[in-house]
Order: structure tokens, then C-alpha cells, then sequence
């Protein structure tokens, strides 16, 4: 007897826990070949604002784990995707990438994060300093984590692109809300799977998918994000840009007409992690 | 022999007082969460839920310069002078001098103090009077009693209705509410019942309130709405109108507003003031004041941006 189907719901990650949209709004997702494949939670920008109180509420214990601690939880990350790369790279062959491409971006997402990991206990000891100066004082400057960071990925490299965006900024104790790429979502739905099975503490990583121009005028205003760091057009710079200026936030801004090689090492390094730190300086007396 | 028994002296109130049908109420009360206040309903809402608020420290560590500050955040909460001030401040009654400092004698700000062995109500009846006395001698506009739960529970209804009758003599001129604490009633019926005891012996104008806060379960909409039907029927049976304060366990504004629905679907617009209802709450405030900016701003606001940040960044 022919069994019947079981089709997946896919559903966002936020806040530890997998949920469709407040709106209860979904968007058809089609295969290349324009077959239907899946409905997609259609986000807003309630879902952002409830995810950024997901962050907000992981932020203070995560940026307090030890950063050798935060290294294992990315390498922990990092074995899931791996243990399940063929998953995951039938997802990206959704929308078109041959499957070795696939595989290869598999790949490199699962190196990235392994990168990153290995970062968390040394990017202190790159980025902070001990400052000369000419009094009987020790002059540190030290790194701390923004907060929240809003993330918004491009739509090409879904898998890496969006995890080459996330990682350097977790590696620092922030937390991230993020969203995934609008035409091809579905790796990141799998993501969310993964990440619930990685150790990484429930409302570190929440990622959304939906349409970017419904969601980006409140990633631009919301004033509890520090951060912006996304591959977005002219426009939606602009609205950022502006956004990004009354709420004093900071804006790491790729343009989306450029074309990139996320798999390029360039796209990876401790500037990355820099980016998304603020620095702090103390004075403190030398002892006798 | 005659033996006295409280379950039978509790039934005897209930088939009095009538009997709550819990399912009822609680399928009711979720409705509540499924209306939609937006624009200018919701500012409305949250511009009177400021004005209902009793400002509220009630810790071990209480200070005067703590006081002192709790009653400026009273007159005015936010930046934004359009924000109106709050009810009253509610403190412990060795605070009340210092906030009547801090408020002066003219404040549209009320000075509520707990009283009356403050949240257990164990204590002798008559230390328990002197303090209410020495708290309005102090200044308090409003004293805040928990009623006697054990003599509750054990069917001696004649002695909470004393005891409540006491406590209003030694108020004087001043309001008073009785806690009742829901938490330690059980169930529905015994707060329906509790609330009738209560409301039999206080003023007009005074107010029945669900908890003290310092307990695990504090005001819900369920509990809050079986006390709002018992104001409704008591007002029906006597037209004498009782006000309701919830306290405890409200902290968001969407909270709020469903509370405030309750209120209007219950017992309609002249209970939706700050002399007929108020919530007992600390950090509701700073979530009115956060959703008035969003609402005035378009922007989601952080914490961080109001007084007593609940976390670090």
C-alpha cells in the first residue's frame, strides 16, 4: 500500500524555538525547476521586534560564557551542519546550484564557522591593547560585544553568505537576528534545525525569512539593534543609512551590486569580528 | 455534639453569594487577548494605564533616597511632559514620611501604604490597627490591608468582616483596599466570596485588590475578572460602586490593555479612571512608557532608553 506523504512545515528559529510568523502569513517556495516545494513563514516586522527580545534576553548570558566556551558551541555548530551536509546541499540545489556547487558550499560554510571558532579565545589578544602613556598607570584597551546585531543576507550563497555574516558576530558574544535570503530560504530553515542541536544557547542565532522591503524600514529604526551588517541595494542602503542615524547604530553595509566570492579568505578574518566590538579603555593605577 | 466546620460555613456563603463557573471564566477571559487595539484606542489605553498605576517598591531594601526617587518617577515618568503622572506611589508605612517629603502636601500623586503586617497579616489586630493609624498619621492617602486568610479558611467570616470594619475606622478620611490575596484562596469561588465579605463592610470608592505581590501567583485576568463580576453584582444589588486594583504579575503593556478590556466589557467606561481601578505594578511603567515612545516614534525602543534598565545592554 502506497504510504502518504509527510510534508515538513518549515519554520523559523527564534528565541530557541521553531515558530511560523505571528502574521500567520506564508510565501510559496518553488524548486528550479518551478515545481512547489514548501510554504515559507512570511515574517514582519512584529516577528522582528519579538526576536529581538529573543536576543535580548540571551545576549547577557552569552557574552558572559568564556571564550573558550563559545569556541567549543561553534565547533559544536559546525558538526551538525557536517553531519548533515548532504541535507543541506540538496536545500541549496533548490534554487538552481548544480550539486557539487552545493557540496562546496557546504563545505566552506562548515570551514567558516570551524574558522570562527577557532578565533573566540584570540581575537582579544589582536584586537585590545596595553596602551604606553606617561603616568604610574596600566592603559588597557579591552573589546566588549554591542548587543544585538541585525543581519540580512543576500540571496545569492544562502548557507554561506548567511553564516559568513553571523559567525564573526556571535564569536564575540553578540547575538544576531537575521534574514535569510528571500529566494532561497529554505537552507535556512534547515540552519535553524541544526543550530537547535549545537549547544548555542536558544535566542543567540534567530533567523527570519520573508520579503526584505517589509521588514528592513524596522531593522533600520529599531533602537535595541547595535548593528546592522547586511548585502543590501541602493536603495535599501539608504533607508538603513538613515535609520542607522537617528538610533545611532552602527551600519556594516556590502553592496548588492557588486558581485562577490564568498568563498574567497578574504571575506573572513578578525576585521570581521572587529567590526561588530566596541572598545573600552580603563586606567588603573601601578602598585608598588 | 455540634462540631464546627468550615467547609460548611464556607458552603453556606457560596449558596449566599453564588457560585463562580470556572470554565466560564476562563474561556471569557481569553477572548480578551483576541481584540485588536490599535492607533488611537492603544494610545488612549496606554496613556490611562499611566494614570492608573500605583508606583510600586516594596522590598526589604527600600531606602528614603530610593523613595525619593520612586515619587519623581510618580509626578513625571518620562521626558515627554505630554505623559501624565501616575495614581500614587505605594510604599512600606516607615516610608510614607519620606515620601510625603519628596511628593509635598499638594501632589496630585496619592501616597498608598501597605499595612496591617504587610503581606501576612499575622500579627495581633491591635498592632495591626496601630500601624494603619501611624501610616495616615504619616501622611498616607490610601492604605493597602490584607485581610485575614487563615481566619478565612478556617469559616470565621464574622472575624474578617471585623477586622476589615477596624481597619476602615482607623483609616480615617483614607482610602482603603483589601488584598485578598487570590493566591491563598484556591479557588474562584472563595475569592467571589472573599470579595463579598470584603465589600459588604468598606466605603464607596474603596477598593478590593488580588494580591500582595510576594507570592507565586499574583493578579491574572481570570482572577481579576471573577472580582470585577463580583463589583458588578454588588453595584447591581446596592448601587454602591467598589473599585478594583490588580497588583502583581503585570509588567507588559499588552497585559495592560487586556486587563483594562476586562474592565470595559465588565463594568463598562466609569471604572476606567484611576478612582475606580489600578494596577499595582513596578516595572509596567517603564513597558507604558516604551510602547508610548514606539507609538510617537515609530520605532521599537530599547529598554535601555528608560529608567531602571532590567538588564545590562
Amino acid at each position: 500500500m502506497a504510504r502518504l506523504p509527510i510534508t515538513k512545515t518549515p519554520k523559523v528559529y527564534v528565541g530557541g524555538a521553531f515558530i511560523r510568523s505571528e502574521s500567520a502569513r506564508v510565501f510559496p517556495l518553488r524548486d528550479a525547476a518551478g515545481d512547489f516545494f514548501a510554504n515559507i513563514p512570511q515574517c514582519t516586522r512584529k516577528d522582528l521586534r519579538n526576536a529581538v527580545e529573543a536576543a535580548a534576553k540571551a545576549g547577557p548570558g552569552w557574552a558572559k560564557r568564556t571564550a573558550y566556551n563559545r569556541g567549543q558551541i561553534l565547533y559544536r555548530l559546525a558538526e551538525m551542519i557536517e553531519a548533515r551536509a548532504g541535507e543541506m546541499a540538496a536545500a541549496i540545489t533548490l534554487g538552481g546550484t548544480t550539486p557539487s556547487a552545493a557540496a562546496r558550499e557546504v563545505a566552506a560554510a562548515v570551514d567558516r564557522l570551524i574558522y570562527y571558532a577557532g578565533w573566540t579565545d584570540k581575537y582579544e589578544q589582536v584586537l585590545g591593547n596595553v596602551n604606553p602613556v606617561a603616568a604610574p598607570y596600566f592603559n588597557f584597551t579591552v573589546t566588549e560585544p554591542m548587543g544585538i546585531i541585525g543581519v540580512i543576507a543576500p540571496d545569492e550563497a544562502p548557507l554561506l553568505a548567511l553564516i559568513s555574516l553571523i559567525a564573526p558576530a556571535i564569536t564575540s558574544g553578540n547575538t544576531v537576528v537575521a534574514l535569510a535570503s528571500t529566494t532561497q530560504p529554505y537552507p535556512a530553515i534547515l540552519l535553524g534545525e541544526m543550530l537547535a542541536t549545537s549547544d548555542l544557547p536558544g535566542g543567540v542565532v534567530n533567523l527570519l525569512t520573508g520579503f526584505r522591503a517589509e521588514m528592513i524600514p524596522t531593522f533600520a529604526t529599531h533602537t535595541h539593534l547595535r548593528a546592522i551588517s547586511a548585502v543590501v541595494n541602493a536603495a535599501e542602503r539608504k533607508a538603513l543609512a538613515l535609520g542607522a542615524a537617528e538610533s545611532v547604530k552602527r551600519t556594516i553595509l556590502l553592496k548588492a551590486e557588486e558581485k562577490r566570492d564568498w568563498f574567497a579568505s578574504a571575506l573572513q578574518g578578525v576585521d570581521a569580528i572587529r567590526d561588530t566590538v566596541e572598545f573600552k579603555t580603563t586606567w588603573h593605577p601601578v602598585g608598588a | 455534639m455540634l462540631v464546627r466546620s468550615p467547609q460548611a460555613a464556607l458552603q453556606r456563603l457560596f449558596d449566599e453569594v453564588g457560585s463562580v463557573d470556572q470554565i466560564g471564566i476562563d474561556e471569557r477571559v481569553a477572548k480578551y487577548g483576541t481584540r485588536s487595539v490599535k492607533k488611537s484606542a492603544k494610545l488612549w489605553g496606554l496613556r490611562t494605564a499611566v494614570t492608573m498605576v500605583d508606583l510600586t517598591t516594596l522590598e526589604g531594601k527600600d531606602t528614603p533616597g530610593k523613595v525619593a526617587s520612586l515619587c519623581q518617577k510618580a509626578l513625571r515618568p518620562h521626558d515627554d511632559a505630554s505623559i501624565p503622572p501616575v495614581a500614587a506611589v505605594c510604599v512600606y508605612p516607615s516610608m510614607v514620611r519620606h515620601a510625603r517629603r519628596a511628593l509635598g502636601n499638594n501632589s496630585s500623586v496619592r501616597i498608598a501604604s501597605v499595612a496591617t503586617a504587610f503581606p501576612s497579616g499575622q500579627a495581633p489586630l491591635k498592632t495591626r490597627l496601630a500601624e494603619v493609624k501611624a501610616a495616615v498619621a504619616d501622611g498616607a492617602d490610601e492604605i493597602d490591608m490584607v485581610i485575614n486568610r487563615g481566619a478565612f479558611l478556617a469559616g470565621e467570616f464574622g472575624r474578617v468582616q471585623d477586622e476589615i470594619s477596624a481597619v476602615v475606622t482607623a483609616c480615617g478620611t483614607a482610602t482603603l483596599k483589601v488584598i485578598l490575596e487570590v493566591s491563598e484562596l484556591e479557588t474562584y469561588d472563595s475569592i467571589r466570596a472573599a470579595s463579598f465579605l470584603a465589600m459588604r463592610v468598606i466605603r464607596p470608592g474603596d477598593f478590593i485588590k488580588t494580591s500582595t505581590g510576594k507570592t507565586s501567583l499574583n493578579a491574572t485576568l481570570g482572577n481579576n475578572q471573577v472580582m470585577l463580576e463580583a463589583i458588578r453584582d454588588f453595584y447591581l444589588d446596592t448601587g454602591v460602586a467598589i473599585a478594583m486594583k490588580p497588583a502583581g504579575g503585570i509588567r507588559t503593556s499588552k497585559q495592560a490593555l487586556t486587563f483594562l478590556i476586562a474592565v470595559k466589557e465588565t463594568l463598562g467606561d466609569a471604572w476606567l479612571n484611576n478612582t475606580r481601578y489600578r494596577f499595582g505594578a513596578s516595572s509596567l511603567l517603564n513597558d507604558l512608557l516604551r510602547q508610548l515612545e514606539k507609538e510617537k516614534t515609530g520605532a521599537y525602543q530599547a529598554p535601555y532608553y528608560f529608567s531602571e534598565a532590567a538588564e545590562s545592554y
